[in-house]
């Protein structure tokens, strides 16, 4: 079977409100510093695949206003509207069967145009759910709940998570929140919807980012060792509503199909580097465990070591929806292709990136990328 | 060389105004059981649900994956997709690009729209760019009526003849069962005396808002021909992008830039030099009367100015040299997610031989097409004969 | 279950808010449009085709476009229609009055058009080809808006 590759990537910072730039003009910045650093011309490329959201971007067929600048004119695009980690799924789909050696996937959303949580109320239950006015955080802080009870986790350990990835994101130009706060700083933040403080809590982001695809031959006419989609797996779980809020069983079967294709059997030991998707501190404890890194989550992050676990402080730390899953793959090549800067991981050869959409994580997409 | 892919099934819902008897959920469910039933297969055969809506015209976030139970992705990967009038063709490439890459070998792909619960006029006016368009825009009418007179400009084309098509539209609707505007005596006279909406454009010569899911199943080829007496064969897909703003495309129905560039790839792909011959049916995303004639002459399937008169001569009509939209087409049945899969299946059943009193006669080579956004085409061709 | 038994039904108003970034583009225009009422458009070097709206790459040519040109503030009608159907206006949430005029404009000077209103309600008055001119509000505020519409211009 042919094998795909990564050949270059870019991002832009996270911002609150990145005002001065229309939707046409960010996704154009980001695509011309992919083409840029990347050496190719759009010229050469055929197929794009690109995620976003009509509900955030306030336009029915989000897409329109991107297709020009994605060099989509006469050209095959198509928009995922789901997780950006989808769209690259999507893309690999693409130049797997053969009619394209390249192709261009980019996710972006500017969160600060919308109302955050109007918008995300849209995801329930018109019937029995909506009239409750519930969110994407009122539903998050009820998962927390269940999750923390079921694992004996205290808020100080869900604190952790949240110092960690902002020490990380110290580390990361592109990051919008960083710092170094305390389990007490974090604590003592606005209390959002209890269990779950600000700053265990992605914060409101405006962003974009853009990764290229390539067939294995094409890749290794650019590059002696080509960082290559090794793995991937997408699982869909019941509604939120339908199923224990408590257990990331989506997580795990999308994480095993990955795992077989990759041939990795023994996660923990054979993974390098892992970008996690967590919009909410609880999550990343979810998601070590579902993806078989560690049993105890809480004490693998207690540990100093823990630095090769979302090494760019993820969502917590600057997080367009749509785009956050997309952006764990940037981050997770940037750590092979050794362009992570002052947060690689060194000698990082494997790498996984996660991504989530739906309510509480329903739909989960998990992807590893191999140097040779 | 990819792998070979076919279309081994389809299940539609009838399509409605209104359909108060179910929710989008439910709907999804009808269609999905039918497909199954069509090939006799469980949702065990399944490897992954590909899925295609315009959500912004039921004011929803991501309603499938509320509605997962609705078509069986429990545990199934999934993704959605949103690109307008083209979703339901664009979700129909996905799957054919899945299958063939062989990361799965049996794909659904899943087209829905309860147009009726939320505010239409809305929904497509929002397609508009909000600083440049929303603005001064005059809704879905509006906008097909200002390309129609420049097409009837550039080819001559009449208010008669564009009538014509919406007559046959609805005629053929009445030997499909599951569309939703069957009008049997309707006349060239009663088109051209409906209720002017926006010059040339009447109600008649409009599609429909309408309720409805359509599933269609695609196969690599060893399950393919185990599971389907006789699969329709992927042949060629295509799609094809405009510029970015409505006013960009020189002469809009006039010359359709991107229909052009996409259906010249595909049928060089599946091998056609002579459309009109070469093919047997076509299923085209015609919207409303006017841009059907235009999309005969962009296809190829006539010169340029001459699609009025492929029409006059009667050669789209079912019993015609190249029957275009027995199913009776978006302008009689319209439910947005799903309307462009709606075709690609209407192409599959005529392939399959399973169209019944709308059967073309021998038909080998049918296409498919999509239509949306800003003026953006998908194309597909299906044959019996394998690729 | 058949279409006789009753089912009930939920209604929900949606009504939420956006703040869309005319961008670096846009702002340019619509600054000329209020400032000097006057239309600018931007060229590729490439192909030659000035683009209104301005926007950061020509779709076709993929060059970034810096050259900036005055259009209009006369132009041609592409394709043309007069509204009668009622419909809301998602700006104001409005009904918008009917029958209005409405058009596809390409300015003088450039190769891409606008949609904008026109002054003619009357079907028989109207055609491609036709020469109009922009008519601009006396009160400006940098949007489309500032065009009230387009004047149809006598042969
Ligand atoms: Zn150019």
């Amino acid at each position: 079977m042919r094998r795909v590759a990564i050949i270059g990537a870019a991002q832009t910072r996270f911002e609150a409100r990145k005002a001065s730039l229309a939707y046409n003009e960010l996704v154009y910045g980001v695509v011309r510093e992919l083409l840029d650093r990347t050496g190719i011309s759009m010229r050469e490329i055929e197929s794009m695949v690109t995620a976003s959201q009509d509900a955030y971007d306030g336009k029915t067929i989000s897409g329109m206003a991107i297709n020009e600048v994605v060099g989509a004119y006469l050209k095959s695009e198509a928009k995922v509207a789901a997780d950006g980690l989808q769209a690259l799924l999507y893309g690999v789909a693409r130049i797997l069967s053969g009619e394209f050696d390249l192709t261009l996937v980019v996710a972006h959303c500017k969160e600060s145009e919308g109302q955050s949580s109007a918008i995300t109320s849209l995801m329930f239950d018109p019937f029995v759910q909506r009239p409750l006015g519930l969110d994407e955080l009122t539903a998050a802080a009820l998962q927390a709940r269940c999750y923390c009870r079921k694992r004996r986790i205290t808020s100080e350990d869900m604190a952790l998570v949240a110092v960690k990835a902002h020490r990380q994101a110290l580390k990361n130009p592109y990051a919008q929140r960083a710092g170094e706060f305390t389990v007490e700083d974090v604590l003592a933040s606005p209390l959002l919807a209890d269990p779950i403080h600000e700053l265990e809590a992605a914060p409101r982001s405006d962003g974009a980012c853009a990764l290229l695809l390539a067939s294995e031959e094409r890749a290794r006419r650019l590059v002696d060792r080509p960082v290559c989609i090794a793995g991937i797996g997408n699982c869909t779980d019941a509604y939120w509503t339908e199923r224990d809020l408590a257990e990331a069983r989506a997580l795990q079967e999308a994480a095993r199909r990955a795992y077989t294709m990759a041939g990795i059997s023994d996660p923990a030991r054979e993974i390098d580097v892992v970008e996690i998707s967590a919009r909410y501190a609880h999550e990343e404890l979810m998601a070590i465990e579902a993806l078989g890194l560690h049993a105890s989550p809480v004490e693998l992050i207690a540990r100093d070591r823990a630095s090769f676990i979302t090494p760019s402080g993820g969502p917590l730390c600057g997080n367009p929806p749509t785009v956050s899953g997309l952006v764990r793959a940037v981050e997770a090549y940037w750590q092979l292709s050794g362009e992570a800067g002052a947060r690689q991981v060194e000698g990082a050869r494997v790498a996984l990136a996660h991504g989530a959409g739906g309510i509480c994580g329903q739909n989960q997409t998990v992807v590893i990328l191999r140097r040779e | 060389m990819p792998r070979r892919v076919a279309i081994i099934a389809t299940g539609q819902t009838k399509h409605t105004a209104r359909r108060l008897d179910v929710n989008i959920r439910e709907l999804i469910t009808e269609a999905v059981t039918r497909a199954l039933q069509d090939a006799d297969l469980t949702m065990r055969d399944i490897d992954a649900v590909l899925l295609g809506n315009m959500e912004p015209f039921e004011g929803f976030l991501f309603p499938e994956l509320w509605a997962v139970e609705g078509w069986g992705g429990y545990m199934k990967p999934s993704v959605k997709f949103n690109t307008g009038g083209t979703v339901g063709t664009t979700t129909a490439i996905a799957a054919y690009y899945y299958v063939a890459s062989g990361i799965y070998d049996v794909v659904m792909a899943v087209g829905f729209e309860k147009q009726s619960e939320g505010h239409t006029q809305t929904a497509i006016t929002t397609v508009g760019d909000p600083i440049w368009e929303r603005s001064v825009m005059a809704g879905a009418i509006g906008n097909f009526a200002v390309m129609a007179t420049t097409y009837m400009h550039e080819s001559g084309v009449t208010e008669e003849q564009a009538a014509k098509a919406a007559v046959k539209a609805r005629r053929n609707a009445c030997l499909n069962e599951y569309a939703h505007l069957q009008m049997p005596d309707i006349t060239v006279e009663d088109v051209l005396r409906s209720e002017v909406l926006a010059y040339p454009v009447k109600r008649l010569d409009m599609c429909p808002q309408s309720d409805g899911a359509v599933a269609v199943i695609f196969a690599e080829e060893s399950k393919a021909q185990r599971l389907a007496p006789r699969p329709a064969w992927i042949r060629a897909v295509a799609t094809a992008h405009e510029q970015q703003y409505m006013g960009d495309s020189p002469k809009r129905l006039a010359e359709m830039r991107s229909l052009i560039a996409a259906s010249r790839r595909a049928y060089q792909a599946a091998g056609i030099t002579n459309p009109r011959k070469e093919l047997d049916v076509a299923e085209i995303y015609e919207v409303a009367s006017f841009a059907e004639l235009a999309m005969y002459e962009n296809l190829g399937f006539c010169d340029r100015g001459e699609g009025g008169k492929l029409i006059d001569m009667g050669v789209t009509e079912l019993t015609g040299e190249l029957p275009v939209n027995p199913s009776g087409g978006v302008m009689s049945t319209n439910p947005i997610g799903a309307t462009a899969l709606i075709r690609v299946a209407e192409a599959a059943l005529q392939i399959m031989g399973k169209a019944g009193r709308r059967q073309v006669e021998g038909a080998r080579m049918a296409l498919a097409t999509g239509y949306g956004g800003n003026a953006w085409t998908d194309v597909m061709i299906l044959s019996q004969e394998k690729p | 279950m058949s279409e006789e038994s009753p089912t009930l039904r939920v209604d929900f108003l949606l009504d939420t808010e956006y703040q869309y970034a005319v961008g670096q583009y846009g702002t340019r225009f619509f600054t000329e449009l209020r400032d000097h009422a006057r239309f600018v458009g931007v060229q590729c070097l490439e192909c030659g085709r000035v683009y209104v709206p301005p926007r950061p790459v020509c779709g076709i040519c993929y060059r970034e476009l810096q050259e900036w040109v005055e259009v209009g503030p006369g132009g041609t009608i592409v394709g043309w229609t007069v509204v009668r159907i009622p419909f809301i206006d998602p700006m104001t949430g409005e009904q918008r009055p009917v029958p209005y005029g409405f058009a596809i404009v390409r300015l003088d000077g450039a190769s891409t058009s606008l949609y904008h209103f026109l002054d003619e309600t009357d079907e028989r008055k109207i055609r491609v080809g036709q020469r109009v001119c922009a008519v601009f509000r006396e009160k400006r505020e940098g949007s489309l808006r500032d065009v009230l519409h387009f004047r149809l211009l006598e042969e």
